[in-house]
């Protein structure tokens, strides 16, 4: 593999579209920039100047803080826009709110949106750089990589761990972007999760498709637990909360068929009792905290990368 | 209206219909066909000496277009929907009943009618709605809406919505002897999705709608079919599950018959990837499927299981497509793209000889729907379709004459052309690319 200095794209839309070596100058980037967040100015001025305008069409707290953090530590200048209360809700379609916007010529357009592929559509209409920061059922690129990052902090390594994601895999862009940045860089991957919530083609990807989670646990040096939606748990998708715990929910006697040193991960926000026992999320094994840590670290690598190349030449 | 006679001379005829295929000359004269022989004597009439390069056929019939007019006016009308027919080289089209109002009353069908004839461009033959309102409860005035002019009827769109309309909708269409066209899709198995359910889907993060959605559908139809002695004709089918239904449905004697769109036979779900992805120009409904139903398709054409190739033409206004995928209209223009995409991927891509091509799109769908024209006859109106089947084409969406732009297949270098449309004896389109078309038009 050799060493990229750069990203080939002006945008970040998912693992997808990086290789080996972008994935490894992304979080290099992010371990450098962990040591600004333990400085007592915790600001450097990588991004001055520049503009961010963070989109966020989905409700989230702790993706859009992240980033809010991260743009302020590099020093940018930030916008905050939510479905409610702008002219979305007055019913603007999405390509005019992003013309809109691109006429303020801002740097980088950060995005959440429900609807998979929203910002490939803005890709193709801005001149900003776009990240997304989660897309419908598709991808959370910025997840897998903080993600990635705290794995490899506990690790060492990525490449031949045993990673186990178990959940509603169907409806979570956490798993499409963390199998693709896992098994591109060498991990076993095992995704388990109820048969009702199973997407196609994850065996294509190399993946381990189980719906036995004792299997999934197996041996685990990564258990990921991934949230199942309240939505989903009555009706045609699950039962009921009660089986869906009794049969997917990550409890300390599961854990004790995994690697010892297992990590326990959850993107959140988690449910407790439903896919992951209290005892679980607050107990040794857990890296909860490690990876909203982490998230800032590598949103400002994303951004630094995308919107500081020239302060880098 | 009188136009001057014209005698097209020792032209290649590919006519299925009428079992003929040679070198003829055909006199039309008072906007009908006058004569089909051998050596015509020309009177009056203009001479054209037809190249060798072309290929006469009757004019080419499309049975399942969308023409939006009442209600989507911005989208398309009668006036545009069938000029695009013309230039695509189709002399009549069947237009669908889920307009706004819905076809589901003989003044809407005298209305699409009258403009029809004010534009007079292609001949419209309309499909009337199975349900008033399209709301799968009533069933509609069917015998009033045959009189008025329905050739058929459908809630394209939608499926029919319970098996019971549909038994009685198929016992009630029969005294008039037209077949119900189904949209074939299971609601609760299609539920919100957009894309065809498999690998690329659930790896874009769309919702699928699988491919047992339409053929659950299918079979339920063909079962009720068997049942009632109604015909059902299944529209725009996109599945190999469901390929498999009509060829079993047809092999006990049932009276099922099939369409194919163009979209269905060349593209696959991997074109969702294409670019950046999520392309809404390949969002329609039946979604492209797998590689496995595209062949799937190209060899129920190959055997005769399916009996007609239409093209959905459905067309959507730029600003509806330029939303995110799942809030986009389903659907794509095709009545200008057709015809080079079958040349090419059908007859040069050695699929189909092209005198079943052309059955295909003329005796076939008139035959189904019991509709004029379809084969040449001496004594009935000259709807006339010239093809150029070795003139290579580029298509530029840009360029289309439908009001709507929303098709993939922009950029695309086919070979196969429209040389000439001709309607009721008029030569109303004649495509520049093709060389020797000037003749036709200073014959018009």
């Amino acid at each position: 593999m050799t060493a990229a200095t750069r990203l080939r794209s002006r945008h970040l839309l998912g693992i997808a579209d990086l290789d080996p070596s972008e994935i490894e100058l992304i979080l290099s980037t992010a371990e450098a920039m962990k040591e600004i967040g333990t400085r007592t100015i915790k600001k450097v001025p990588a991004l001055r100047g520049r503009t961010v305008v963070n989109l966020f069409f989905e409700a989230s707290t702790r993706t859009r803080l992240s980033f809010e953090l991260a743009e302020k530590r590099l020093s940018a200048d930030t916008m905050g826009i939510t479905a409610a209360g702008s002219s979305v809700s007055k019913g603007e379609t999405l390509a005019d709110t992003a013309r809109t916007l691109e006429a303020m010529s801002p740097d980088i357009i950060v995005i959440r949106h429900a609807s998979s592929g929203a910002p490939h559509l803005l890709s193709r209409i801005c001149k900003a750089g776009i990240v997304n920061a989660g897309d419908g059922t598709h991808e959370h690129p910025t997840q897998a990589l903080l993600d990635a990052l705290t794995i490899r902090e506990r690790k060492g390594r990525l490449a031949g761990l045993k990673v186990a994601i178990i959940g509603d895999l169907m409806h979570s862009r956490v798993l499409r972007s963390n199998v693709l940045l896992l098994t591109r860089m060498g991990a076993e991957v095992r995704a388990c999760g109820p048969a009702t919530l199973m997407p196609l083609g994850l065996t294509q990807l190399g993946v381990h498709v189980t719906t036995s989670i004792d299997e999934a646990v197996a041996g685990a040096d990564v258990v990921m637990m991934l949230r199942v939606q309240h939505e989903r748990m009555h009706g045609l998708f699950l039962p009921s909360v009660r089986e869906y715990f009794s049969l997917f929910g990550l409890t300390p006697a599961r854990l004790e068929r995994a690697a010892s040193d297992v990590i326990v991960m959850h993107p959140g926000p988690m449910n407790r009792g439903v896919e992951i026992d209290s005892a679980v999320a607050d107990g040794p094994w857990s890296v909860i905290l490690d990876q909203v840590a982490n998230g800032v670290a590598v949103r400002m690598a994303v951004l630094y990368l995308l919107a500081g190349e020239d302060l880098q030449s | 209206m009188t136009t001057q006679s014209l005698l097209l001379k020792n032209a290649r005829v590919v006519d299925p219909g009428a079992g003929r295929d040679g070198h003829f000359d055909v006199l039309i004269a008072d906007g009908k066909i006058a004569r089909i022989g051998k050596n015509i004597p020309a009177g009056d009439a203009r001479v054209v000496e037809v190249p060798k390069e072309w290929v006469v056929t009757p004019g080419l019939i499309d049975i399942h277009v969308h023409l939006r007019e009442p209600g989507q006016e911005h989208k398309e009308t009668i006036a545009t929907g069938t000029w695009s027919a013309v230039v695509g080289g189709f002399t009549a089209v069947a237009c669908m009943p889920n307009t706004d109002p819905v076809n589901d009353s003989s003044s809407v069908t005298q209305f699409i009618l009258k403009r029809a004839a004010e534009a007079n461009f292609a001949r419209v033959y309309p499909i009337g709605a199975v349900s008033v309102g399209q709301k799968g409860d009533q069933m509609t005035e069917m015998g009033d809406l045959s009189a008025a002019g329905c050739v058929a009827f459908t809630d394209d769109g939608h499926p029919v919505r319970t098996a019971m309309l549909m038994r009685r909708a198929l016992e009630y269409s029969s005294m008039f002897d037209v077949p119900i066209i189904e949209h074939c899709e299971d609601p609760s198995l299609k539920g919100d999705g957009v894309a065809h359910e498999g690998a690329v889907a659930a790896m874009l993060g769309l919702r699928g709608i699988p491919s047992v959605a339409e053929s659950i559908m299918a079979e339920r139809d063909i079962s009720l079919s068997e049942m009632t002695g109604g015909r059902v004709h299944i529209a725009h089918m996109s599945a190999r599950q469901t390929l498999r239904a009509v060829r079993e449905g047809k092999s006990r004697g049932i009276k099922v018959t099939c369409e194919v769109a163009p979209h269905h036979f060349t593209l696959t779900d991997e074109a969702l990837r294409k670019g950046s992805g999520y392309d809404t120009n390949y969002k329609m409904n039946p979604p492209l499927r797998e590689e496995a139903d595209r062949l799937a398709m190209i060899d129920g054409l190959r055997d005769g299981s399916i009996d007609v190739i239409s093209t959905d033409h459905a067309p959507h206004h730029a600003d509806e497509k330029a939303l995110e995928f799942d809030h986009a209209p389903f659907g794509i223009v095709g009545l200008e793209t057709c015809v080079p995409i079958c040349l090419d991927r059908l007859v040069h891509g050695e699929v189909l000889s092209l005198p079943r091509l052309v059955a295909l799109l003329t005796c076939n769908p008139a035959s189904l729907l019991k509709l004029p024209g379809g084969t040449l006859r001496e004594g009935e109106p000259a709807d006339i379709t010239i093809l150029s089947p070795d003139t290579q084409v580029t298509i530029h969406t840009a360029d289309l004459v439908s009001k709507s732009k929303n098709s993939p297949f922009d950029g695309w270098s086919l070979k196969g052309a429209v040389a000439a449309t001709i309607v009721g004896g008029r030569v109303l389109y004649s495509n520049p690319i093709v060389h020797g078309t000037e003749l036709l038009r200073m014959a018009d």
